[in-house]
């Protein structure tokens, strides 16, 4: 799947909840279910700046995809992130620096983009934005 | 007593709906909202005398003149401060903690000289200290905290000798709500011969001021959490220090005469205003100190006590929760955490409810460190809060609990 196939599938999700807590009660369960990140990329430079919680972002490169694994200590932003993974991981760098989010408007989650230090879903998108373009340039220079 | 229901009136933005439900803003000691005569003083300044302050002849120029310097007459009888000139306008405690570490710290402390702070301080009141020691060489001491969350006097009176030449500490914990013994720590420190700046941020509000009881050499607090405007805060500090004390800012305002080879400085407390000021905030900051005193500092304090009585005692029930910072001596302020949910997680669900508290560090990183958690759910009470509020937070941290574990 595209990007914005697995974005539009997100929103079609999104729209059966009718309330608040159907929806957060979904992304906590992301949170949940989201693979623990190994300890070993539990380090430092892992870690997303502007986030009032401590996100761990990891990327690698399988084949010509790009892979991201997060993790954090907080539940809610730990669901936040797994919905990108979902999104971005698995994909080009150059499929991931161009993508367009637009589903966290979408699904009403703009909120927790905002530049607050809350929930850092801008610093995390940046982020792995930044993994995406390291990932590009190391393979041009090959 | 107090009339809960007509007080609430007075505060327009407690009609907001947030998310859908109304709004429960248990986030006062981060800021305190503003009731309608401060709003008002605010509009009818800026719509009525609106003039930049000083110097000016014409009658808009005096009247806000006259308007500013009532201000620094209220806040000194607010403090019980002997002198007018005594109060020096600032943009708030955190400016205030920095003129006296810049100007005081740098004229009079040297190499070896030692700072005493507490674990429990504010990065406010850390941050321009440790600034300090980077230029003059100067020690910083902790005092440090018992697992209730009250400083160790003994540990304090350890620390102190005849290198002690500053002890700058807070009147009350902003994320625990611990009201420190700050007239015995004075007098302690005095009798070493060292000078003492208390944080009265958030003491303000819900305790009386008297800085001559206290015998503090300095004393800072803002507005904006005393229900009065941002940016706006005062120094208190004993006249005859504050005279031997060098200028902070340069500009207009603080100069008596000016060429180019040499600058003589204004009198106290221009000295210390560099600039135009705050006008229209120092105003204002006199009605949010009227209608306070209208109320009646005592009955504010019983009311909240109450508050915290009951939160305390509904919040306890709580499986699985903790209260942080358990002092006899506190304000309306409870931080706790629960186990196995991380505090942010408990805010961003508060949040979907119209409840606003306070999650994180609350700016005392070092704090948090010592009880060894990554931060707290604070909720603080004002003189708008209502028990029926509380019984809200607590259903809401049931819901939490429900959802996320």
């Amino acid at each position: 799947m595209t990007i914005n196939e697995i974005q539009d599938e997100l929103i079609e999700e999104f729209e059966l909840f009718d309330d608040w807590e159907g929806k957060y009660e979904y992304i906590i369960d992301l949170g949940k279910k989201l693979p623990k990140l190994a300890d070993e990329h539990k380090t430092e430079e892992n870690i997303i700046k502007g986030c009032q919680s401590i996100v761990w972002l990891n990327a690698y490169l399988e084949g010509d995809k790009l892979i991201f694994e997060a993790d954090s200590e907080a539940i809610i932003v730990k669901g936040l992130v797994s919905m990108l993974l979902k999104v971005l991981s698995g994909h080009t760098p150059e499929e991931v620096l161009k993508a367009d989010l637009y589903f966290i408007n979408r699904v009403g989650l703009s909120s927790h983009l905002a530049q607050t230090r809350s929930n850092g879903l801008a610093s995390m998108v940046k982020q792995m934005k930044a993994f995406a373009l390291a990932f590009q340039l190391i393979e041009e220079n090959k | 007593m107090l009339d809960i229901q007509k007080i609430r009136a007075d505060f327009p933005i407690l009609e907001e709906k947030i998310n859908g439900k109304d709004l429960v803003y248990f986030d006062n000691a981060a800021t305190t909202q503003k009731p309608l005569p401060v709003l008002n003083a605010l509009a009818n300044y800026y719509g009525h005398y609106n003039a930049n302050i000083h110097r000016g002849i014409h009658h808009l120029a005096e009247k806000a003149t006259s308007a500013f310097e009532a201000s620094r007459k209220t806040i000194q009888k607010f403090l019980n401060a002997k002198y007018t000139e005594e109060i020096i306008f600032t943009y708030g405690t955190t400016d205030g903690i920095n003129l006296v570490a810049q100007t005081y710290g740098r004229a009079f402390l040297k190499e070896g000289d030692e700072i005493i702070i507490s674990t429990m301080e504010h990065h406010s009141n850390i941050v321009p200290w440790q600034m300090l020691c980077e230029q003059n060489g100067c020690v910083l001491k902790v005092i440090p905290i018992n697992d209730n969350g009250e400083l160790i006097l003994e540990e304090y009176e350890k620390l102190l000798s005849e290198k002690t030449k500053f002890v700058s500490v807070v009147h009350v914990s902003n994320s625990l709500g611990t009201i420190n013994p700050v007239k015995y720590i004075i007098e302690k420190a005095h009798e070493v011969g060292a000078k003492v700046l208390i944080d009265g941020a958030q003491a303000t509000s819900h305790l009386n001021i008297d800085v001559q009881d206290l015998n503090t050499d300095f004393y800072v607090f803002s507005a904006h959490k005393l229900y009065g405007p941002t940016g706006m805060g005062a120094l208190y500090g004993k006249k005859e220090i504050l005279e031997a004390m060098p200028p902070y800012r340069g500009g207009g305002e603080m100069i008596k005469e000016v060429t180019f080879e040499k600058t003589t400085y204004n009198e106290l407390p221009y000295k210390f205003e560099a600039g135009t000021p705050n006008i229209a905030d120092v105003i204002a900051v006199k009605t949010a100190i009227e209608y306070i005193e209208e109320l009646g500092k005592e009955n504010v304090a019983a009311y909240e006590n109450e508050l915290l009585a009951y939160a305390t005692e509904q919040l306890s029930k709580i499986e699985g929760l903790k209260i942080i910072g358990q002092a006899k001596e506190k304000v309306s302020v409870i931080s706790f955490v629960i186990d196995g949910i991380h505090p942010q997680d408990i805010g961003v669900i508060l949040d979907q409810q119209g409840i606003a508290v306070r999650t994180g560090h609350h700016c005392t990183q070092p704090l948090m460190k010592r009880f060894g958690i990554p931060g707290t759910s604070r909720a603080s009470f004002a003189v708008y809060n209502t028990k029926e509020e509380i019984d809200k937070l607590v259903l809401g941290i049931e819901k939490v609990k429900k959802m996320v574990l």
